[in-house]
């Protein structure tokens, strides 16, 4: 038996510490040696903190997965310094190489420092609880009485209180001493949020390896539906491993859209409570159902995910050419570009109008209103409500070549000016069209007429897979368990020792050894001062009382 | 009562508790100027009897009962200190009531960071007030009461705004789950900075009189703010790591997004891992650890306001007020590839959800 140093207060395995190299290096020392570097406690501390720093230029750099429109306008005002943040992969910092590397090399050394205490752990749940130290009195939780019982009958009775608090007891016949020790789910605790932490990370994994994100802006109304196919999709982020072939064949089709638009108090503008009704059919020619899709309430369909993301208007606008020909007519996709009054911007395209090819450009007010200065003079046009309280498109005319014929690829949202030109009025000023639903204007030079012939709505739809979510939600909630074991389990020893004196009495002697960091001296005085009070009085069971508690507290704080 | 009526009594509550946390602070601060007086007058005392060597009983004995009272002084501050903050927090909780009932729909009251703040503060000053049940610990109450009144002052001055209803995407149980578990966690982690300051400052001191020697031994500070961040640490992880993803995933369809909020509230995770784990690494525990608990709070306190003025892409910043969230969120949230190819400008309306 040794003398118990202070230092076994802290658990030996918590201490994997990094070595020294060693002057002499064979291949294998060098692994050794650098394994060692690695699973050290300092490197993972280490690895935290870099993990920490790198994390942040990403919440400060806009993000090209995230928010591409703030990454092209960085792009535009920092011309320079972009193919440099390129290069560092600054607008991609969650999926670079450098971010990738240190939290691959955590989990390395998590790894490394796991595997070997699992089986440290293994052997110290086999174990016998160490026996006592030969003077109890120096630890600095003890305590002792003197008794006239003999010290086998306080032993056993020592045993049987010890085990009743439900310490693992060992205590051979004819030895002076019981050891004890519970507190094993601590370490149990430790690990299992370890491992948990690699299971968040396979589920995170298998989410963005096998998973996608899309968006559709579907026009609402029974003519209009989306089935659940890559060409539906307006954008499509698919994760690396993404195969087609899993996508669930449901379609739908938003039969009604509903906002509460308050129309009073200081809350006025304000919308909410947003309600897309949805038919949809899980596989194709299977029975319709409906489901109120809502923010906060997303649909569920297999494994798919359906959400409700965003809403707009789209202006009805048939547009007859010079020869009288309708070659343009029905619903066009309007974005908001203020999410309170719902102003909106937006482009419609008539490429086979003759003689010339049409554009229009401009904006969409909901609730029409002229803007007005501090003085009362008309400024800007604008929309006060997002409502359809006085629905009104205004557009500039534009002909020429829309660009459109080459058949390359170009987007419905944006006019292409570079062939285009812009109509003008005989004044000069660019000539515009002011229209209400059920209005129509004739077009100069013979160009057509433009008829806005009503509003209808679009909701932008969200669909995404994320396979190994419920693997990664099951994960953090082991890591949560394990760390609330590993956080309060206290693990803990207790010896009493009882020896026949010279005098004939016996001397009882407790000490208790906290092996968690976090102990109150409080809490280890009233565990001994309970088991003393046990000891002395049979009878009695283990409450404790709050007077023995204050008198024998005080040793630990002399340590 | 009205919604306004409610409003207005909330107001008058956190004046109300602002004014009681103030008078806690002085009646603290009171208690440290008289202790430094009782431990000088004490001081002299022995000097007297030792150096001067003069054992006349009378001047002794006036001096033990100068200190005497001195002392009898110094337990009233602490005791009315301990006192105006236990009123100051019911009179809070009151405040707090008050705005959740003074929405329409009635609501928790932690829909922006004005709400958020004194919710925040509340339990900074609840937590304190229940550990003095539990330990000693009223030698804080200085630091928490002066951290509270600054804290309430800069809701009021900076962080005020008008009672709205939730926007949809704050309209979800999770609200209640979510923030409650971070505020929390931000209660026991602001203490836990609190005591690891403390900490620092008293392993450097050798004071012998005034406040830093009324504080316990470096040792005890460094447990007691484990223990604050050991409780701390688990509700912040089900806060950021368990119910923040499944209302993300609710609401904006994509568990993790990496959100500008969402990434400090995870460098704070991070940070307060790696103090966990200084503390039982030779060589970072104690001073090093502190540091780290520092560096937390000070992580922690910057997502809550910093962020905010750096990124404006956050769908966490309520800082704008309510209003144009929840049309943001409708609006524009999400790879809206169409709104970007436009390259529509969405300056300074650009909605902040």
């Amino acid at each position: 038996m040794t003398d118990l140093k202070p230092d076994l207060r802290q658990r030996p395995s918590d201490d994997r510490q990094a070595t020294a190299l060693p002057a002499e290096l064979t291949a294998r020392e060098l692994a050794r040696w650098s394994w060692r570097q690695v699973t050290s406690m300092r490197t993972a501390l280490v690895l935290l903190l870099l993990l920490a720093l790198a994390s942040i230029p990403g919440s400060v750099i806009p993000q090209d997965n995230i928010d591409s429109l703030a990454v092209s306008q960085w792009r535009d005002n920092h011309p320079r310094l972009a193919p440099i943040w390129d290069r560092l992969d600054l607008f991609d910092v969650y999926g670079s190489v450098w971010f990738s590397a240190i939290y691959i090399l955590l989990m390395i050394s998590l790894v490394g420092c796991i595997i070997p205490r699992l089986f440290v752990y293994a052997r110290a749940l086999r174990a016998k609880p160490p026996r006592a130290p030969r003077h109890l009195s120096r630890l600095p939780e003890s305590t002792s009485y003197t008794t006239d019982e003999d010290p086998d009958v306080v032993l056993a009775r020592a045993a049987r209180v010890v085990r009743g608090r439900r310490f693992r007891v060992h205590h051979v016949e004819g030895e002076d001493a019981v050891a004890a020790e519970r507190g094993h789910l601590r370490e149990a605790g430790n690990l299992l949020f370890h491992l948990a932490v690699i299971v968040v990370l396979v589920g995170v994994a298998a989410g963005s390896l096998f998973g996608y994100k899309g968006g559709v802006i579907l026009l609402n109304g029974d003519d209009y539906g989306f089935s659940n196919n890559l060409t539906q999709y307006d954008d499509f982020a698919p994760g690396a491993l993404f195969d087609p072939d899993v996508m669930e064949p449901f379609s739908f089709s938003i039969t009604d859209f509903d906002v509460d638009w308050l129309t009073e108090g200081e809350r006025a503008g304000m919308a909410r409570e947003f309600v897309a009704t949805l038919d949809y059919e899980t596989e194709p020619g299977g029975g319709t159902e409906t489901y109120d899709l809502k923010v906060n309430h997303p649909l569920t369909i297999g494994g798919t995910d359906v959400f409700l993301i965003g809403h707009g208007y789209a202006p009805v606008i048939t547009i007859r050419d010079g020869e009288g020909e309708v070659t343009k007519s029905g619903p066009v996709v309007f974005l908001p570009t203020n999410a309170q009054t719902f102003e909106s911007f937006g482009v419609v395209k008539a490429p086979f109008a003759r003689p010339q090819q049409i554009g229009l450009e401009g904006a969409f007010y909901p609730t029409f209103a002229m803007g007005r200065d501090a003085d009362g003079n008309l400024t800007m046009p604008s929309s006060i409500f997002g409502a359809l309280g006085d629905p009104l498109i205004s557009m500039s005319l534009w002909t020429g070549d829309l660009g459109l014929q080459d058949g390359s690829a170009s987007s419905v949202y944006v006019l292409d000016k570079a062939g285009a030109t812009q109509v003008m009025k005989p004044n000069g000023q660019p000539f515009r069209m002011d229209l209400r639903p059920g209005e129509s204007i004739d077009l100069p030079d013979g160009l057509g007429s433009v008829t806005f012939e009503g509003v209808e709505r679009w909701n932008k739809i969200q669909i995404s897979r994320t396979p190994g979510k419920l693997v990664a939600l099951a994960g953090v909630v082991l890591a949560l368990l394990g760390l609330l074991a590993s956080l309060f389990v206290r693990p803990r020893r207790l010896w009493v020792r009882a020896r026949r004196q010279d005098d004939g009495t016996t001397l009882v002697e407790l000490a208790r050894l906290d092996r968690s960091s976090g102990g109150d001296p409080e809490d280890g005085a009233a565990e001994l001062a309970d088991v003393v009070a046990q000891l002395q009085d049979p009878t009695r069971t283990g409450t404790s009382n709050r007077t023995s508690r204050r008198t024998s507290s005080t040793k630990e704080d002399e340590s | 009562m009205t919604d306004a009526q409610w409003e207005v009594l909330s107001y008058e509550g956190v004046i109300a508790a602002a004014v009681l946390y103030f008078l806690a602070m002085l009646a603290y601060f009171f208690e440290l100027a008289s202790l430094r007086t009782a431990a000088k007058v004490g001081a002299e005392d022995v000097e007297l009897a030792t150096v001067a060597a003069r054992p006349t009983g009378a001047s002794s004995d006036a001096g033990a009962g100068h200190a005497a009272g001195a002392s009898r002084r110094t337990e009233v501050a602490g005791r009315l200190g301990l006192v105006l903050t236990v009123f100051a927090v019911l009179v809070h909780l009151v405040a707090l009531v008050a705005r959740g009932l003074a929405a329409d729909p009635n609501r928790v009251p932690w829909g922006n960071m004005y709400e958020f703040t004194i919710s925040g503060t509340f339990v900074v000053a609840l937590i304190f007030v229940l550990a003095t049940l539990r330990i000693d610990i009223e030698w804080l109450g200085p630091l928490v009461t002066t951290f509270v009144v600054a804290a309430l002052m800069a809701a009021f001055l900076g962080l005020d705004d008008a009672v709205l209803p939730l926007p949809d995407a704050l309209n979800s149980p999770w609200l209640v789950i979510h923030v409650v578990s971070a505020v929390i966690s931000t209660g026991a982690f602001t203490i836990g900075a609190l005591l690891s300051g403390l900490y620092l400052v008293k392993a450097r001191s050798t004071a012998t009189t005034g406040y830093l020697a009324r504080v316990p031994e470096p040792k005890v500070l460094d447990r007691l703010s484990y223990r604050m961040h050991a409780f701390g640490f688990p509700v912040w992880t089900f806060a950021v790591l368990i119910t923040g993803p499944i209302w993300a995933h609710q609401a904006w369809g994509a568990y993790w997004n990496w959100d500008p909020k969402e990434v400090w509230a995870f460098i704070t995770w991070v940070v307060y891992a790696a103090y966990l784990h200084a503390r039982a690494t030779a060589g970072w525990r104690g001073r090093n650890a502190a540091i780290l608990a520092l560096v937390g709070a000070a992580t922690l306190w910057f997502n809550f306001i910093g962020i905010n003025f750096f990124s404006s892409s956050s769908q966490h910043s309520y800082a704008e007020g309510a209003a144009p969230e929840m049309s943001v969120v409708l609006g524009l949230a999400g790879p809206v590839e169409a709104a970007q190819e436009v390259g529509v400008v969405v300056g300074p309306d650009h909605p902040r959800a």
